[in-house]
């Protein structure tokens, strides 16, 4: 089912945590809903799952209007960060809750509730109460319980949070397949990125100011709207260099360690205004000095991570930058180098706002005039 | 924990020592006092050492008390009988009222939840007297007076402050998120307090309940005012002993005895749900 928010507000007291959300979710889409705590992620979640009301605006799912439908009637499958398992009930009694609300024949329940539990490898620990599972087993029956029902919109909030870092990691193999099986449109709260990443086919990045982008994985990371997402995504973090766009011999150029890095045309039109200039450190590579667009650096310190080297240099002006390049692929580690990057993978932002500033097809002559 | 000095751990043992004694020595002399004749109570100086006699408790059990005056009857059984039907009866009303009461107040915000909440505690704040004096009145124009059903009424003033707001915070301490995620899973708000706020809040409403019932026995003023002889608990029952001929020792302690069998059994019965954690481990702190 699709879900429809428009200018959603709410307020707890004085505290304003949404002031006018809009978002769209298709059918079947997932959509991850990512940003710090404080953001009101699960706010928005437990909005739409009817357990608190909006001060303002409307929550529409498959365009119905969804203002005093009681939650019990909304059909909606949600896990809680917390797990929120109900103590006094063993895991069985735990995942069977949305089948008994239902009415389901004993057989069919206990059907279902094995075939879920399989599915997320806790059978074995069906008639144990929540105190006696393990975190992780705790996650999976909170998981499974709202799988169980097989609603048409699940609501995921942030539940690898507090499990260790071996099944979270497991799990954000498993999850993908598992959501895409059930046939559900899912909103999932994180603050991983990767899990953003992993999961989402689309992200909403949310902060407390509100929605600031919402987009495919790729766009997000390569488009980010602004430097504070930028930041958030990719691991070393983007470099953020200080720039002044300026006209070099017929190219809109940066200069990034006193050498003219080229930027792409449509650029053009900012030159000489205040910018950052945002490199991924997988876009940039070692070269061999004196080949085209090549900077001078000095490698600082290498870092071998498992899949990737990652390099910490400095550019001449005393800047740091940082390079990452796949494990086993040869590079400098000391001394003198020399990098280049993509121009089309340079994004360039506004140094007052933080904005990204998008790149604009039009005539060159017009922009140098 | 921290090494602690033979003096320090002498002195915590001698404290220990003098508080127990002074909570104890009243009930385990009371206790002896049961089994002794009024002679050997009275007896200077008073010894530990005596022939010990149940004649208290028999003239207790039969209602026939001997004093030198004669034979008196008592209806002690049927004090003891109207205590535990009072008590019993006023904690179970006052569940049944004060545990949704107390659920409302802890869950639903309303326009003056606090104001009302607070007005049922402030009946514990004014003496029992000052609302006495206008119940009797009405008791006797409504023909309640001397009658359970009113007693158990007027109870309600001890029973129900006590019910709510204990139970209100038991309530209150269930996370949100656990009714939250059954109301999801597809259940109604009374199916959640059934079988999700209820349970789990139930070492709250088993505490509330035993020490409102405490409370309720233990009533003096209210039954001694509203209620005869064949009403009264044995609060108001212990009177009788106070007879022409002095006052009966033994039989006044055997009644005590008596008396505090019944609430000293709850507790401890009741103990392991005071006890027991609330939560059980569901939510991740």
């Amino acid at each position: 089912m699709s879900i429809e928010l428009s200018n959603i507000r709410k307020a707890f007291k004085a505290n304003t945590v949404l002031a006018d959300v809009s978002l769209s979710i298709a059918k079947g889409e997932t959509l991850v809903l990512f940003g710090p705590s404080g953001a009101g992620k699960t706010v928005l979640l437990r909005l739409i799952a009817g357990v608190i009301e909006p001060d303002a605006g409307q929550i529409r799912v498959n365009g119905r209007d969804m203002a005093g439908v009681e939650p019990e009637d909304r059909g909606i499958g949600m896990a809680f960060q917390n797990f929120a398992l109900f103590p006094h009930m063993d895991a069985f009694a735990n995942i069977a809750a949305p089948l008994t609300a239902r009415r389901q024949s004993k057989s069919v329940m206990k059907e279902t509730v094995e075939k879920v539990a399989r599915l997320l490898k806790i059978d074995h620990v069906l008639h144990h109460k929540p105190k006696e599972l393990s975190n992780g087993q705790k996650q999976r029956t909170a998981l499974a319980r709202a799988l169980s029902a097989a609603p048409s919109i699940l609501l995921l909030d942030d539940p690898l949070r507090n499990v260790d870092a071996k099944l979270r990691f497991e799990m954000r193999l498993e999850l993908p397949r598992l959501l895409k099986d059930q046939n559900a449109t899912v909103i999932y709260v994180t603050q991983d990125y990767k899990e953003a990443m992993a999961l989402g086919h689309r992200i909403a990045v949310m902060t407390a100011h509100g929605i600031q982008q919402v987009g495919t994985p790729e766009e997000i990371y390569l488009t980010p709207a602004n430097t504070d997402i930028a930041r958030l995504f990719g691991d070393p973090v983007i470099n953020l260099l200080d720039v002044r766009p300026e006209w070099q011999g017929g190219q809109v150029v940066a200069m990034v360690s006193d050498r003219p890095v080229r930027l792409l045309d449509q650029y053009t039109s900012q030159i000489g205004r205040d910018c950052i200039l945002g490199l991924r450190p997988e876009s940039l590579h070692f070269v061999a000095e004196g080949s085209p667009g090549a900077i001078p650096v000095e490698i600082e310190t290498e870092t071998p991570l498992n899949e990737k080297t990652v390099t910490l240099a400095l550019t001449l002006r005393g800047r740091e930058i940082m390079i990452s390049r796949p494990a086993g692929t040869p590079g400098p580690a000391s001394g003198q180098a020399h990098i280049a990057l993509n121009a089309a993978s340079a994004v360039l932002f506004d140094r007052a706002t933080g904005q990204r500033i998008a790149p604009v097809r039009h005539s060159m002559n017009e922009a140098v005039a | 924990m921290d090494t602690v000095s033979p003096i320090e751990r002498f002195l915590r043992g001698t404290a220990i020592t003098l508080v127990c004694l002074f909570f104890m020595f009243p009930i385990i002399w009371i206790f002896l006092m049961s089994f002794q004749s009024n002679e050997t109570i009275l007896r200077v100086p008073p010894s530990v050492v005596f022939s010990p006699t149940l004649e208290n408790y028999t003239a207790l059990i039969t209602g026939k008390l001997e004093t030198q005056a004669g034979s008196l009857d008592i209806d002690f059984m049927g004090n003891l009988f109207n205590s535990l039907f009072l008590s019993t009866a006023s904690v179970l009303l006052g569940l049944v009222l004060g545990v949704p009461a107390a659920y409302a107040f802890a869950r639903l915000k309303f326009r003056g939840s606090e104001d009302i909440a607070f007005t049922l505690l402030s009946f514990r704040f004014a003496p029992p007297l000052l609302v006495l004096l206008p119940l009797t009145i009405y008791f006797q124009q409504l023909g309640l007076a001397n009658t359970y059903g009113g007693l158990i009424w007027v109870y309600q003033l001890i029973v129900l402050p006590l019910i709510l707001w204990i139970v209100r915070g038991y309530f209150e301490d269930i996370p949100a998120d656990i009714e939250y995620a059954y109301r999801i899973a597809g259940h109604d708000f009374w199916s959640t307090f059934w079988r999700i706020a209820l349970p789990l809040a139930g070492p709250g409403i088993a505490a509330a309940g035993l020490l409102s019932f405490i409370f309720a026995w233990n009533n003096f003023v209210f039954a001694l005012v509203l209620a005869s002889a064949d009403k009264q608990p044995v609060t108001v029952g212990a009177l009788a002993f106070v007879t022409a001929s002095g006052i009966q020792y033994g039989q006044v302690a055997a009644g005590i005895v008596l008396s505090i069998a019944p609430t000293f059994a709850l507790a401890v019965y009741a103990q392991r749900y005071l006890v027991e954690g609330l939560s059980l481990g569901a939510v991740k702190g």
